[in-house]
């Protein structure tokens, strides 16, 4: 259920096919919001290069509102995260983010982008974009496919969709309690620092158990990852 | 010096040109056991950028091309041990190469000193700024000596053997071997 429309859906068809429109503000404020999109033109590594096969002809990203990709992060009001992380370009990705209007979402696209992917045990990959910013849509793979990021766009349009102009659900630009601007990390002596943002991101709680004695257990049998969060 | 002398014909023959075209120097060849027996020279430090313009400016050799150049990490069981760099050189012009040359340093201190051979080829600037920041060995003459991959600020280089990496290991949902145990100890620590 969505909007709060004085007339129910049966009736509001009815009158579409008199000629009368019927809506909500808020209907027409979400349904202008989704469709158009504009991504931040910015590519980090190799899921660029699916991100840039999407807007293309063959896969046509502007069917869905979102070709116009801005070179400045003042005229867009999404940001593809997509590639990997450096913790050297980290504090750089959160001042795009804070300098982009509200209303503004994230994609994370590639493992990278979600959790630092083949590079998460390493020095000098930031663990996931969510760590500093909020991240609305999640795409796994390594790259994803040009198909992955559509589904993406339209798990994000609706999403949008679904937002309401009061209460719970609403978008975070109309939530004065809100944050507005996010944490950008400095650089530190070995990592960054902080290494997240607390507000942002906590570890989730995860008890890593073993039945045995660790030395006993063969490695792909020792770990339980239970989530309580 | 003969004009067919290249190094696909041995390392020996550059060290014999080397030998009579830098006195003083010291060229040693370190053989490769394995069947592609790509031997390499170990040449001095101090004569190190004169060995250098030899071997690019031989009208035989003509190594005009630096490809590569590469830090490795020799620590020794008992302390000490030393720091390398390799340096791959092709000729472009005489279609001939790949020549290995490595360089190695006193002690692995940090910084410990090495002449920059960026000056000889200009290719090898970036590469040397890379194993400055990674290895911590200072290149004497380079033109614009900055970490490249890390942060200024950055305190350590990452691929010493000796390295310690930042203990961020508070999430790790599907950890297993070297990252299980990291990841339990991390919670051991919290857990104090």
């Amino acid at each position: 259920m969505r909007g709060i429309l004085a007339v129910d859906a049966q009736l509001k068809t009815e009158l579409q096919r008199q000629g009368i429109f019927a809506t909500t503000l808020q209907e027409l404020y979400n349904w202008g919001r989704k469709n158009s999109l504009w991504p931040l033109n910015f590519g980090l590594a190799c899921c660029a290069i699916e991100m840039i096969a999407s807007t293309m002809a063959r896969y046509d990203l502007a069917r869905f509102g979102a070709e116009v990709f801005r070179p400045s992060p003042r005229q867009a009001d999404l940001m593809i995260v997509a590639g990997t992380v450096t913790k050297k370009m980290a504090p750089q990705v959160v001042r795009l983010y804070n300098q982009m209007p509200e209303p503004k979402y994230v994609i994370a696209m590639g493992a990278c982008a979600i959790s630092g992917g083949p590079f998460k045990q390493g020095y000098n990959v930031l663990k996931g974009m969510d760590r500093f910013i909020p991240v609305d849509v999640y795409i796994p793979g390594c790259p994803p496919r040009p198909e992955a990021l559509i589904d993406a766009l339209m798990t994000l349009q609706k999403k949008i969709d679904a937002q309401t102009l009061t209460g719970e659900n609403q978008p975070r630009c109309v939530d004065a309690s809100a944050p507005s601007e996010f944490l950008v990390p400095r650089f530190g002596a070995h990592d960054l620092e902080p290494p997240q943002n607390p507000t942002v991101w906590h570890p989730p709680l995860v008890q890593i158990t073993t039945a045995q004695p660790a030395a006993t257990v063969p490695p792909t049998h020792s770990t339980a990852g239970a989530h309580e969060s | 010096m003969s004009p067919e002398r290249s190094p696909n014909m041995g390392v020996e023959a550059v060290q014999a040109a080397l030998a009579a075209a830098v006195p003083g120097c010291t060229v040693e060849i370190i053989a490769n056991p394995s069947p592609a027996a790509q031997h390499s020279l170990l040449i001095d430090a101090e004569h190190a950028v004169a060995i250098a313009e030899f071997l690019r400016d031989d009208a035989a050799l003509r190594l005009d091309y630096c490809s590569n150049v590469t830090g490795v990490d020799w620590p020794a069981k008992e302390g000490g041990g030393f720091l390398e760099v390799v340096y791959h050189l092709y000729s472009m012009e005489k279609k001939h190469g790949p020549l290995v040359l490595r360089l190695r340093t006193q002690d692995r201190s940090a910084p410990a000193h090495l002449p920059s051979l960026t000056p000889v080829w200009r290719s090898a600037e970036l590469q040397e700024r890379e194993i400055f920041d990674l290895f911590g060995i200072h290149f004497d003459g380079h033109p614009d000596l900055r970490r490249l991959l890390m942060w200024e600020g950055f305190v350590g280089h990452p691929m010493r053997r000796d390295y310690v990496e930042p203990d961020d290991y508070e999430y790790e949902p599907t950890a297993h071997d070297a990252v299980l145990q990291k990841a339990q100890q991390h919670q051991r620590g919290v857990g104090q």
